[in-house]
């Protein structure tokens, strides 16, 4: 009990920061409710803190956590100056102005950045899972809040339409998750994962994976399919990225994809990349399946996105898109487990994520920072023609975060490709790099007309854009740009921490705790 | 000095952005030529330490992700060194030819990007690492799509974007390919369990570790993105339209050097690394190098605008050179790295002439312009001298190049015996008379054409545009132009006016002595590892060992572990 409340002490703290903030979130006093982000900015880098020096939890994969969290934390922390000012800005100002009174009852600032530290935490818990319902607790704690946020972050009733669409699906994928943990849980008899991967290699030594276990496996990778996004659960991304304010999608597009992959992750890990003519890839049913979903993902995502003109939308769909290149170093798996990132899979994805994150926040953070006349964010590709003319730096921002999502050497994106490159074609998948060459190019397409846009091309002139109100986003945008290029000179440190962090112990069937009566339940199954 | 010649131009692009937009082109003249004197004193160093045992020279690395094997490093042998000095050259050419041209308010971006695009030039012939060569190779992309989008005639949109995206889509398959030769050699050959990425242990131990079939399969992955960037037919749709769109600068760029990357790329990768597919799939390049010399000269025939024509013969020569390539012999290769030289000189100087014109004129269509040897004496004698030194007359630098390139081809021949046979393989390779033969039309499509061309431009009465000074002086924004070629323009067409003539004299003394030593060296590796290529039971068998060993690591560790 100890060891494991040892490795909580992240979400602890930002449990209690979450408190805090919604405490100092409902102060009658402007000047106090202001406080809350950089309340919660203080509690996330006390959490970086207390992640980074806890690692071998045990488990399947002993040493994700400091990686995770860490991640998790840092980009936390750059979606912060994203969100902020997303809710009240109206109420304040009619504070100010007298039109108005304080009323907590109308404030919703202070559960806006609660349920963001909410969900974070729900993140960093499902970093540290090591028992399927703590996963799902985990994966829920993530979700539920975004529901909400993805609600109240616009007065716009576009936001109501996504916030519903976004909760039905969400409950949809996750009771799709929750029956193949339940099939799971029948097939080997215990909720531990460690345990479940006992039970499932010592299936596979007697003979054969038990079906129901498989079939477990499989319904709970479509229902977590939801959360990255990827087909057949990805129709709501569009919607919902486009309805929600700028900030919030950036968030939607980083956090619930991370909780998706580390639960994937897992669950893949659980059942091992052990089957197979040779021994190093995963069971042949969930292996065609995850195939078929990323090869799907990757055409669907890059293929709509051509073919939309909201910037929001070719995210959403790009989005999508990469979830597809990520399922590929899933597929691929650890590699030799000690070997370098080149042929990790695992530590590739892990990598990947945290270019992804970095990157995201910048393209999301230039759309907040720019306003239309109505006041709404920008979001249709004739809002941002011209921008270099006009805001130069969230030109250069743009295009640099873009080109990073387009894989252009040597920006970090690049390197996350790269990663996934090799460790597939080590897993020797050659058909499937082939796959991911292809939809690189075909991203190409929309990215460069992004870029084109904003860095490019002459304003529209019956397009009218200002500047946004709130100086912080055009301080993550510009963040987020240079993370891009500096995060090169730590490239080494990260990539290292990534092959650490994707550290895999195979499951042995003789290993010492497996409780045996696991195994006899799976002999009653059969 | 590498390094420096890669650093000066980003340094430079920096200062062009932060200075005021008047200062852009001084400061982008200033940094282009100190790049090419720094660059003259390289080559005047390496021909000066040349010996064969040494080829590579002015080495350099710097350690960058050392526990992923990822270094950056550089090095230079003489065929790199002889297209770097290429590079450099035409750097201060190009501003010149765009002192004009470009507006200033605009000049920023422009000579910026000019600049960035020189540093991943020249980082591409110097790299020695796979992901140096592929970052810069990838890099200079961009550059050029903003030139092309940015400066460009009307149609420059749709130019910019399917440049892109051709190139992009060929390189991206081209790297699964590059990378797949790194993972093969890492785990069969060096034993570094990942992937090795240092150029020459890639060469040393690629042909040795593909079977026949991976061989085959590497070659198709990289001919995909080398093809598209030479542009072998059927991949060429693309150069015309960007050419014609592209600025001046831009075009000698993309003429000059962008193209050679492809076949610098095919030099220094596919010939080493796959040989034994190269052998055995030569003839089938060779065929579609011919189709386009002889299809992309035909269309030069018939066209109307002077700059796609100009752009067409480009594909049409750039069959020579991928003929000469890969025709396997030494005097084949020899040409066709000459020829990587001299069409970037003399193509270069014929955009640059259609460019002046059509700073002009402001139209390239010759049914509305010609005659102009009344009017522009010194550009129609520049003219016709660059047209006879593209066309290959002897005495000029393109006939050296394009004799090799077909004498190559037609020697190239396993049975072929007569000849002095100065070097291992000088004659034999895999190609024969008719491909020569074949190729040889193709020289007088060339004559047709490009004589036809000065022809119409150059004598015959003078016809001019209706409307030519005066409504659209507005657009260029620059000063008046006096009618025939300024000081200026001069200048950047006289270095490379003398350097044909001295090619073309003394082609042996120059370049093919410098060149010689690394280029036999080159065809003999490839003769020697071209005949064996592991059958699949070999390569599976130095994998299945390697891995082992690696297991044998593994459970060790696990046994350290378990108490």
């Amino acid at each position: 009990m100890t060891d494991k409340l040892a490795l909580v002490w992240p979400e602890i703290w930002l449990f209690v920061t979450t408190c805090v903030v919604m405490v100092v979130g409902l102060s009658p006093d402007l000047r106090v409710r202001k406080l809350c982000g950089w309340i919660s900015a203080l509690g996330l880098v006390v959490a970086i803190g207390a992640a980074v020096p806890v690692a071998h939890a045990g488990g399947l994969f002993p040493s994700i956590t400091p990686y995770a969290k860490g991640m998790i934390g840092v980009v936390g922390l750059m979606l912060l100056p994203l969100l902020a000012g997303t809710v009240d800005r109206d109420l304040d100002a009619a504070i100010e102005s007298g039109k108005a009174t304080f009323s907590a009852l109308r404030s919703n600032r202070a559960e806006f950045y609660a349920f963001f530290l909410f969900s974070l935490t729900g993140l960093m818990l499902t970093a540290s899972a090591d028992d399927l319902i703590w996963l799902f607790l985990a994966l829920e704690l993530t979700s539920l809040p975004t529901y909400i946020m993805v609600t109240i972050s616009t007065r716009g009733t576009r936001s109501q339409e996504a916030g519903v669409k976004y909760f039905f699906l969400g409950a949809l994928g996750a009771a799709i998750f929750l029956y193949g943990f339940a099939l799971i849980y029948g097939a080997t008899g215990t909720t531990d994962l460690a345990e479940i991967a006992a039970a499932f290699r010592a299936q596979s030594e007697a003979g054969g994976l038990n079906t129901i276990g498989v079939a477990g496996l499989a319904v709970a990778l479509i229902g977590l399919c939801f959360k990255i996004a990827a087909v057949p659960m990805h129709m709501y991304a569009a919607d919902v990225y486009q309805g929600a304010a700028s900030g919030v999608s950036a968030m939607l597009a980083f956090v619930p994809k991370t909780a998706g992959f580390l639960a994937i992750i897992m669950l893949c890990g659980a059942v091992g990349w052990t089957h197979g003519a040779t021994h190093d890839s995963l069971p042949a049913p969930i292996y065609i399946l995850l195939w078929v979903i990323a090869a799907a993902t990757m055409f669907t995502g890059n293929l709509l996105a051509i073919r939309q003109s909201s910037v929001k939308r070719i995210l959403a769909y790009s989005s999508v898109a990469h979830s597809g290149y990520m399922l590929v170093g899933v597929i691929a798996g650890p590699g030799s487990g000690h070997g370098t990132f080149w042929d990790n899979g695992i530590a590739a994805v892990l990598f990947y994520l945290l270019t992804y994150g970095v990157t995201n926040v910048g393209t999301f953070a230039v759309l907040a920072s720019i306003q239309k006349p109505n006041g709404e964010e920008a979001d249709d590709i004739a809002d941002i023609r011209g921008l270099h003319g006009t805001r130069p730096h969230l030109a250069g921002a743009m295009l640099l975060c873009v080109l990073s999502l387009l894989g252009m050497p040597p920006l970090l994106g690049f390197f996350g490709k790269v990663g996934l490159f090799t460790s597939a074609i080590s897993a020797g998948e050659i058909p499937l790099v082939i796959v991911l060459g292809l939809n690189s190019a075909i991203a190409a397409f929309y990215y460069l007309r992004i870029a084109r846009a904003a860095y490019l091309e002459p304003a529209d002139e019956h397009v009218e854009t200002r500047a946004g109100p709130i100086p912080q986003r055009v301080f993550a945008a510009v963040l987020s740009a240079s993370a891009v290029v500096l995060l090169l000179t730590v490239a080494q440190m990260l990539m290292e921490r990534s092959v650490t962090a994707s550290g895999y112990h195979a499951p042995h069937a003789g290993m010492a705790d497996t409780p045996h009566e696991a195994l006899d339940l799976t002999r009653a199954d059969d | 000095m590498l390094v420096l010649l890669i650093l000066l131009p980003l340094l430079f692009g920096v200062a062009v952005l932060l200075r005021p937009p008047a200062a852009a082109k001084w400061w982008a003249l200033g940094g282009t030529s100190l790049c090419l004197a720094i660059g003259a004193m390289l080559v005047g160093r390496f021909f000066a330490n040349a010996s064969p045992d040494v080829p590579f020279q002015a080495q350099g690395s710097f350690a960058w992700l050392p526990a992923l094997g990822l270094n950056l490093s550089v090095g230079i042998d003489s065929v790199a060194t002889l297209l770097i000095g290429l590079t450099l050259l035409l750097g201060p050419i190009c501003v010149g030819a765009s002192w004009t041209a470009i507006p200033q308010h605009r000049a920023r971006l422009f000579y910026g990007w000019l600049l960035v695009l020189q540093a991943a030039m020249v980082g591409v012939f110097a790299a020695r690492d796979l992901l140096v060569f592929y970052t810069c190779f990838e890099f200079t992309l961009l550059p050029m799509f903003v030139m092309i989008n940015e400066f460009g005639s009307t149609n420059r949109h749709k130019a910019a974007t399917k440049f892109f995206l051709y190139t992009f889509t060929g390189s991206i398959i081209a790297l699964a390919g590059l990378v797949y030769t790194a993972w093969a050699v890492g785990t069969r050959a060096t034993g570094v369990d990942g992937f090795t990425l240092d150029i020459a242990t890639l060469t040393e131990h690629a042909s040795h570790v593909l079977t026949a079939r991976e061989q085959a399969l590497v070659l198709l992955a990289m001919l995909c993105g080398f093809a598209v960037k030479v542009p072998l037919f059927p991949f060429h749709t693309w150069l015309p339209l960007a050419h014609t769109e592209a600025p001046t600068a831009g075009s000698v760029i993309l003429a000059g050097v962008l193209l050679k990357l492809g076949t610098y790329a095919m030099y220094r990768f596919v010939l080493p690394l796959v040989p034994h597919a190269v052998l055995e799939h030569a003839p089938a390049v060779a065929i579609l190098a011919i189709i386009g010399i002889i299809y992309a000269g035909l269309i030069c025939w018939v066209q109307t605008d002077v700059k796609k024509l100009v752009a067409y013969s480009s594909v049409s020569h750039l069959g020579f050179c991928v003929l000469g390539l890969f025709a396997l012999n030494s005097a084949g290769v020899t040409g066709s790295v000459l020829y990587m030289l001299n069409h970037g000189l003399s193509t270069g100087a014929l955009f640059l002439l259609v460019g002046f014109m059509y700073e002009r004129y402001h139209t390239r269509d010759m049914r509305e312009i010609g005659g102009l040897g009344a009017k522009m004496p010194i550009w129609s004698t520049f003219m016709v001298f660059f047209v006879m030194s593209s066309v290959g007359l002897p005495g000029l630098n393109g006939f050296p190049s394009e004799f090799l390139c077909t004498m190559g081809a037609f020697i190239s021949h396993t049975g072929w015996t007569s000849g002095a046979a100065r070097h291992v393989g000088a004659t034999w390779g895999p190609l024969g008379p008719w491909f020569g033969f074949a190729a040889g039309t193709g020289v007088i499509v060339a004559a047709i054409y490009l004589l036809a061309m000065v022809a119409k431009m150059v004598w015959g009465t003078l016809r001019e545009p209706a409307v030519h000074h005066g409504e659209h002086d507005h657009h260029a924004g620059g000063p008046h132009l006096p009618v025939d070629l300024t000081a200026r323009e001069i200048m950047t067409l006289l270095p490379i006016g003398v350097l044909c003539i001295v090619f073309g004299l003394f082609p042996t003394q120059t370049l093919i002595g410098a060149i010689e030593s690394d280029v036999n060296a080159q065809v003999a590796f490839v003769h020697e590892r071209s005949g064996e290529a592991p059958t699949e039971h070999e390569a599976h068998f130095a994998q299945q060992e390697h891995r082992q060993q690696r297991d044998a690591g593994r459970d060790e560790q696990i046994a350290g572990v378990k108490p």
